[in-house]
C-alpha cells in the first residue's frame, strides 16, 4: 500500500515538474496534446482609441510608429509598415472603435497556401511568417480572406509583414506587446477561455453588445475574437465570409491528385498497348 | 533563310564537337528582319527593367498592390502561357497513345514549343518571386508545404519540363550526330509521354485550383469549385489552337525546311485538329453552362461584369466553336485559322478574367499593368521565339531526321 502511495506521489511530482518545466522533462506527454490555441479577445466597447497598441506593436517589431491622426470615418489600413491599426467607424450607435490585424485562423488559408511552410500555424496559436523559408510568391496574400499579409514591394529583399501575436514573447510566457500596454480592451488567453469570457460579458450586459462573437465561427474559427455593440458589417468586416475553413476549398482537388497519379498512367499504357495492332505496317515511333 | 546542311554523323572526339558548337552558335540567315528590328530593342529594354526590378523591388516597375498581389506576370505569362503549352500533352496523347500517325510530323515542333513555353513562362515566375533565392526550398525538401496547390504546381512544372526534354531529346541527339544516345533517349519516349500527360492533367487543372481559396475575391461568374476542370478542358483547345496558329506561321517562315510530303499533309492536320477543338469547346461550353445554371447567377448577367462574361462565353467560345464546326465541314483552312485566333483570344480573356480582371473586381483601385510589366512580358515572349528559331534552324524539328536514323531501323 505504502509503495503504491509512494508511486502515486512520484507520478504526481513528475507530472507537476512536466507542467512547470515543460520541454526539458523527458517524461512529458507527446507535444501538443495538452496545448490549446491562444488568442486575444478585443472588446470594442472598452477601447479608448489611445492607439498605445499601435505604438507598442511598432516599437517591438522595429517598425515606424504611426503618426497620422485618428479621424472618425477615415479608415486606415494595415500595411507593410504597420501590423495593427485602430479605426473609428461611424455606425448606427455612434462612433465605434475597432482594432484590426491578423485574425490567426484555426485553419489558416495562408499557411495552407504556402508551398514552403513559411506561413506557419504554431501549436500555440499564432500564425507566423518565417523569413528563411519564404520565396515571396505572395500566394498567401491571394488566399487570405482577410487580406492580412502585406508585402514590401519596394525592397530588394522583401518581407511579408503581419501580426505574429508576438510569438517570441508568447513562447517565453509573456503576453503580446499590444495586450501588455492596453488597459481593458485586449485580453490574452486560450481560445476556450476567451470565448467563455466573451459570452459572460454578452450575458451580463446584453444591451451593450450584439449577441455574436466575430471570430468564433468565421473562416472555421479565429484566434482573434471580437465583441461589438453593432453588427460587424458596420465595422468594415466582410460578414459574407464562409464559416467553414478556407483550406477545405482546395482539399477535394488535392485529394484527387494521388488517385489521378495512380489511375491515369496504367490507363494510358493500356490504351497504348491496345492500339498496337491497329497499324501493323507502321514502324514503332520513337 | 538558308537551309543549313544536316550535320551528318561524325566522330565525336572532344575537339570537333566544341568547334561544332561554336559554329552553331552563330546566327544564320539575315539580320535585319522585321522581327529582329522590333524584338531586339524590346529585349534590351526589358533586360534593363529586370535589373531595376531586382535592385529596387517588384513595386518599382509593377502596379501590384497589397490587395492585388498577382498581376500580368502571373495571370498572363504563367497561367495563360501554360494553357497554350497544353498542345504538347494533347498531341503526344494523340500520337503516342492513340497512335494517330497523321499528326506525327508536328509532334516535335509542338513539344519544342511546349518545352520552351514552360521554361520561359514558368521561368518568368522567378521575376515575380520576391525572394527567388528561396525557390529551391520546396524542392530540396527542407520545407515541404504539401497542403499547398502551388507546391504541386511547382513540382509538376519541374518534372514536366524534364519529361518534355526527354520527349524532345532525340532531335538534339540527331543534331549532334549521337547515334547511341539517340537510341537510348527514344526508348524513353513512351514513358516520358505517359508521365507527361499525367502531370499535365494535374497541373493544368492545378493552375485553376490555385484560385479555389480566393472564393470571396473572384467575381462569382468566374469562381466555382469547378475551376480546375474548366481549366483542364480549356487547355485542350487552347493548346491545339496554338498548334494551328504556330503551325501556320512556321510553315511560312521555315518554308524551305519542310518536305513536300509534310507540306501537303499540313492542311489535313489542321483540318483534323479543328474537329477536336470544336469537340473540346463544346464540352467546355456545356460545362460552363451547367456551372452557371447550377450557381443560379442569372441576376449577375445584367451587370457590366455580366456583359463581359457573355462576351467571353459567346464571342470567344461559342462563335469560334461554331466556326470550327462549320469550317471543318467546309474544309475551309482559312476559317479554321480564324477560329483558332478567336479561341486563343478567348483563352487569354478567360485566364485574365479569373486571375486579374475578376480578381477583386470590387476593389476601389483597379489593377492595370504598367507599361514596364508589358515590356518585360514581351521580352520573355521574344526571347522564347529567338531560342525557338535558333533550335529549328539547327535541329531536325521541322525537317526530316538525318538519313542515318532511317538506316538504323
Amino acid at each position: 500500500m505504502s509503495l503504491d502511495r509512494r508511486n502515486f506521489f512520484k507520478t504526481i511530482s513528475v507530472a507537476g515538474l512536466t507542467l512547470a518545466v515543460g520541454k526539458s522533462s523527458k517524461a512529458a506527454p507527446p507535444k501538443g496534446s495538452e496545448i490549446e490555441f491562444q488568442g486575444i479577445l478585443y472588446d470594442s466597447t472598452r477601447c479608448l482609441g489611445c492607439r498605445a497598441c499601435e505604438q507598442a506593436c511598432a516599437e517591438s517589431h522595429n517598425l515606424p510608429v504611426p503618426q497620422d491622426e485618428l479621424v472618425p470615418g477615415v479608415i486606415r489600413k494595415t500595411s507593410e509598415t504597420q501590423r495593427t491599426v485602430v479605426n473609428k467607424f461611424i455606425t448606427s450607435k455612434g462612433e465605434v472603435l475597432v482594432k484590426k490585424q491578423c485574425m490567426h485562423c484555426n485553419e489558416p488559408a495562408c499557411a495552407a497556401a504556402c508551398l514552403t511552410q513559411a506561413m506557419y500555424k504554431t501549436k500555440e496559436g499564432p500564425v507566423i511568417w518565417r523569413e528563411d523559408k519564404c520565396m515571396g510568391c505572395r500566394y498567401c496574400m491571394v488566399s487570405c480572406p482577410f487580406d492580412v499579409p502585406k508585402f514590401e514591394y519596394h525592397s530588394a529583399n522583401p518581407k511579408i509583414q503581419k501580426c505574429d501575436l508576438c510569438y517570441d514573447r508568447i513562447i517565453k510566457g509573456e503576453v503580446p506587446a499590444c495586450v501588455e500596454i492596453c488597459g481593458e480592451a485586449l485580453t490574452f488567453g486560450t481560445r476556450r477561455e476567451l470565448i467563455a469570457e466573451a459570452r459572460k460579458r454578452i450575458a451580463e450586459k446584453p444591451n451593450d453588445y450584439i449577441d455574436q462573437i466575430f471570430g468564433e465561427n468565421v473562416a472555421g474559427g479565429t484566434g482573434y475574437l471580437y465583441l461589438s455593440p453593432v453588427p460587424y458589417n458596420e465595422l468594415g468586416f466582410n460578414t459574407n465570409l464562409q464559416n467553414t475553413s478556407y483550406p477545405a476549398l482546395s482539399k477535394g482537388f488535392l485529394y484527387s491528385v494521388p488517385s489521378v497519379f495512380v489511375l491515369l498512367p496504367p490507363l494510358l499504357l493500356g490504351i497504348h498497348e491496345a492500339t498496337k495492332n491497329n497499324q501493323p505496317n507502321e514502324e514503332e515511333n520513337e | 533563310m538558308n537551309n543549313p546542311a544536316n550535320p551528318v554523323a561524325k566522330d565525336n572526339d572532344g575537339k570537333s564537337i566544341w568547334r561544332f558548337f561554336l559554329t552553331e552558335l552563330k546566327p544564320k540567315g539575315k539580320w535585319l528582319t522585321p522581327f529582329n528590328i522590333i524584338s531586339i530593342p524590346v529585349i534590351l529594354l526589358g533586360l534593363v527593367l529586370i535589373v531595376i526590378r531586382f535592385w529596387k523591388g517588384i513595386g518599382s516597375i509593377t502596379n501590384l498592390s497589397q490587395e492585388i498581389p498577382w498581376g500580368l506576370w502571373i495571370g498572363f505569362d504563367v497561367v495563360t502561357g501554360v494553357a497554350f503549352a497544353g498542345g504538347a500533352y494533347v498531341l503526344t496523347f494523340m500520337v503516342y497513345i492513340l497512335r494517330m500517325n497523321k499528326y506525327h510530323s508536328i509532334v516535335r515542333i509542338t513539344v519544342l514549343n511546349g518545352f520552351l513555353a514552360y521554361v520561359f513562362y514558368a521561368g518568368a515566375l522567378l521575376l515575380d518571386l520576391g525572394r527567388p533565392w528561396n525557390v529551391i526550398n520546396p524542392i530540396i525538401g527542407n520545407s515541404f508545404g504539401t497542403s499547398s496547390v502551388l507546391f504541386l504546381v511547382a513540382w509538376h512544372f519541374l518534372l514536366y519540363m524534364l519529361a518534355e526534354l526527354i520527349e524532345f531529346s532525340p532531335a538534339v541527339a540527331e543534331w549532334l550526330g549521337a547515334k547511341r544516345a539517340r537510341k537510348i533517349l527514344s526508348g524513353m519516349t513512351i514513358a516520358a509521354v505517359i508521365f507527361g500527360i499525367t502531370l499535365s492533367t494535374l497541373h493544368q487543372s492545378g493552375l485553376g485550383a490555385l484560385f479555389l481559396m480566393a472564393k470571396d475575391k473572384i467575381h462569382p461568374l468566374w469562381y466555382s469549385e469547378f475551376i480546375p476542370i474548366l481549366f483542364l478542358v480549356s487547355s485542350i483547345f487552347a493548346g491545339l489552337s496554338m498548334v494551328i496558329f504556330e503551325g501556320s506561321i512556321s510553315h511560312k517562315v521555315f518554308f524551305n525546311q519542310i518536305s513536300e510530303k509534310n507540306h501537303k499533309a499540313q492542311d489535313g492536320i489542321i483540318h483534323g485538329l479543328s474537329k477536336i477543338c470544336a469537340g473540346a469547346m463544346f464540352a467546355y461550353f456545356f460545362l460552363v453552362l451547367l456551372v452557371f445554371i447550377h450557381g443560379k447567377r442569372w441576376d449577375l448577367l445584367s451587370t457590366p461584369m455580366g456583359y463581359w462574361f457573355l462576351l467571353e462565353m459567346i464571342g470567344f467560345v461559342l462563335i469560334p466553336m461554331l466556326l470550327f464546326f462549320y469550317s471543318y465541314r467546309r474544309h475551309n483552312i482559312f476559317m479554321i485559322r480564324l477560329a483558332a485566333i478567336l479561341t486563343m483570344l478567348g483563352v487569354i480573356l478567360n485566364r485574365l478574367n479569373v486571375t486579374v480582371i475578376g480578381f477583386r473586381w470590387d476593389a476601389t483601385v483597379h489593377y492595370v499593368p504598367s507599361w514596364m510589366e508589358i515590356v518585360v512580358t514581351l521580352t520573355v515572349i521574344f526571347t522564347e521565339i529567338w531560342i525557338f528559331r535558333w533550335v529549328i534552324n539547327r535541329m531536325p524539328v521541322l525537317r526530316e531526321s538525318p538519313s542515318w536514323v532511317k538506316e538504323e531501323k
